[in-house]
């Protein structure tokens, strides 16, 4: 069942509106079902998440004899940045992703929406929060669990079927996240990144959905046959090479995506089209995986090229 | 008057980005003042125009004192302040949320480093800020709750209202709260206006910072000392919100002090011209933020008030 979470009206003849999708079992609640979230387009230039949605509700449908708990699905939180190609909330140069948890008494019109979907979220027995980098970063399926949730998320990330999981350190920006927002007042929520922003890529969305299922499982929600999981690589940001451009250009890569990389190899390089030179051959730091890598050519000095795990 | 580059960045295909700092006078680091850090924040630049306008004569007649020196930054980003758009312009991310920055890290990651390291051994940090809401606001200092804060202190500038904000966990990024963190005393001063110039208000900013580093001795002014400014805490103000969406019509103005029911705007339907919303005062009190764009959402803060 569709339904709206929470609204605001527009100055003309338009409501802002974040929906949900309820799916639950045939025959009905009983009360004491368990409940996964599943909530994307917070950034309106992430569009991974909405196959994702949409994959998940039709595999669920097929077998609506194995539901046996309840499906939330927002597919949209920031419905105006989806509909108009911005990554933050029009009209408001603000990044939805770093308003959480909002405020309904004196905050602007995006921290009233944050607030109305933090409100509806919690009491989640798990949320997923799937994010698709940005338009400059690829990124193979992962999640990002915050140092501080280690014990009590790692175990449900392993069930994602991703290829990585990475256990970060709080910085500080990332209190003001949806993810943090809930999982500090004891609703959990896992944080998946995948792919690169206005793009789909499908096989990403498929494993990822293949993952849900395998958690719906372990939390009671699903009955039916899953996979057995991917066994990610698990690390914490000791063992993340950062590799930014040391100078402004156009960045070339020369190592495919989600490959592995000998220290000292060439990830690519930074050219300079109007002399016909290159300004900097980028190389491995260290013997890894190509986890990260910039999509988007044109580089500034310090923007990200790539990030290696150390292997 | 002395010109240094504090950070430069270059980039493929447009001059390089230049933070200059002006300063004056000789001696231990007392006080630097910050400007546009956003791209649309002209006011911001105008103000820190004039401190520099001022300065340099200041200078010439030997009214810095002995020993103390002042730094201007007009501007931080001029990548974004030349074409139009408030934040960052490659990746859209606001140097006011990057502090105190990391010299490895991301492009305005760098540049707001860049610009912490230049400045952060000054005693007192002075940001001409502007806020992320459409709106007038009465002038202020505003200071973040971090334990290290002097109300006392932020009394000095004159201005007519003292804020004092509990941070927010989006706070701990900005300059104002790791200056406040790193070296001691940040204040940030709210004219009435951002992408438009309003000379008056401007003038009175700097005017407050004269009269402010008058008092802490790091020169001599000998201007009006303005106001006994009254000391509030952002939470203690109260919001008025919209009902209703529509086109916004406002009946007061800041600073204007109204009574419990008096007719604030109306909120008129876009198109049949029909008064949708009569928006009344919640109290007795003064107007200290005032909505100023043409439309508006229902439940946004139209006003705040200080009641009184």
């Amino acid at each position: 069942m569709v339904n709206v979470v929470t609204q605001v009206e527009l100055p003309v003849d338009e409501k802002l509106k974040i929906y949900k999708n309820r799916l639950i079992p045939q025959d009905g609640l009983k009360g004491n079902e368990k409940r996964i979230s599943i909530v994307t387009g917070t950034h309106g230039d992430e569009l991974e998440g909405q196959y994702v949605c949409y994959e998940l509700q039709r595999r669920i449908k097929e077998h609506m004899e194995n539901l046996t708990g309840i499906v939330d699905i927002y597919p949209a939180v920031n419905p105006l940045g989806i509909d108009s190609i911005t990554r933050g909330v029009p009209g408001f140069d603000l990044d939805m992703n770093r308003i959480f948890p909002g405020n309904t008494e004196s905050g602007a019109m995006p921290e009233y929406l944050a607030a109305g979907l933090v409100e509806d979220l919690s009491g989640s027995d798990m949320c997923v929060d799937i994010h698709a980098s940005n338009i400059f970063l690829k990124e193979i399926p992962q999640v990002r669990i915050n140092e501080k949730d280690r014990r009590k998320l790692l175990p449900y990330a392993k069930l994602l079927n991703v290829d990585y999981i990475w256990v970060h350190s709080a910085a500080t920006v990332l209190e003001a996240t949806l993810a943090y927002s809930l999982n500090s007042t004891g609703t959990p929520m896992l944080v998946v990144e995948q792919g690169v922003g206005m793009r789909l890529t499908r096989e990403y969305g498929d494993q990822l959905v293949d993952g849900l299922f395998v958690l719906m499982k372990k939390l009671g929600i699903w009955s039916g046959k899953v996979i057995k999981p991917k066994k990610p690589i698990v690390s914490k940001d000791g063992m993340v090479s950062f590799i930014n451009a040391p100078d402004s250009g156009i960045f070339v890569p020369e190592v495919a995506h989600s490959n592995m990389i000998k220290k000292g190899e060439l990830v690519g390089n930074i050219i300079d089209p109007l002399n016909g030179t290159i300004r900097n051959a980028i190389l491995s730091p260290v013997d890894g995986l190509v986890f990260t890598l910039r999509e988007y050519p044109v580089v500034n000095r310090g923007s990200l090229i790539a990030r290696i795990l150390e292997m | 008057m002395r010109k240094k580059v504090l950070y430069e960045l270059s980039s493929i295909y447009r001059d390089n980005l230049r933070i200059k700092g002006y300063l004056f006078g000789k001696g231990e680091k007392s006080a630097c003042v910050v400007g546009a850090i956003r791209g649309n924040e002209v006011q911001q630049l105008y103000a820190c125009a004039q401190l520099v306008k001022i300065l340099k004569e200041m200078e010439k007649e030997g009214k810095i004192r002995e020993g103390k020196s002042i730094m201007v930054v007009p501007c931080v980003n001029t990548y974004s302040i030349n074409i139009n758009k408030r934040f960052y312009p490659t990746d859209n991310t606001d140097i006011n949320r990057m502090f105190p920055g990391y010299n490895l890290g991301e492009t305005t990651q760098q540049i707001a480093a860049g610009l912490f390291n230049a400045i952060q051994d000054y005693e007192i940090g002075i940001q001409f800020a502007s806020f992320y809401m459409p709106g007038e606001f009465i002038p202020h200092v505003r200071m973040m709750r971090t334990g290290y804060e002097k109300e006392d202190m932020a009394k000095e500038f004159g201005l007519p209202y003292v804020v004092i904000r509990n941070p927010k966990p989006y706070d701990t990024t900005t300059l104002n709260y790791n200056w406040q963190i790193w070296n001691g005393q940040s204040f940030s001063i709210y004219t009435s206006e951002t992408d438009k110039l309003d000379i008056n208000s401007a003038m009175q900013a700097v005017k407050a910072v004269f009269n402010f580093l008058d008092k802490e001795g790091i020169l001599e002014y000998k201007g009006h000392d303005g106001y006994v400014s009254r000391v509030i805490n952002e939470n203690a103000m109260i919001p008025v919100k919209s009902k209703e969406a529509g086109i916004f019509e406002s009946m007061t103005e800041v600073n204007k002090d109204v009574k419990k029911g008096e007719l604030l705007a109306y909120i008129i339907d876009p198109y049949e011209g029909y008064v949708k919303e009569k928006v009344l005062a919640p109290c007795d009190g003064t107007v200290f933020f005032a909505h100023n764009a043409p439309m508006t959402h229902n439940n946004t803060v139209l006003y705040k008030m200080i009641e009184g």
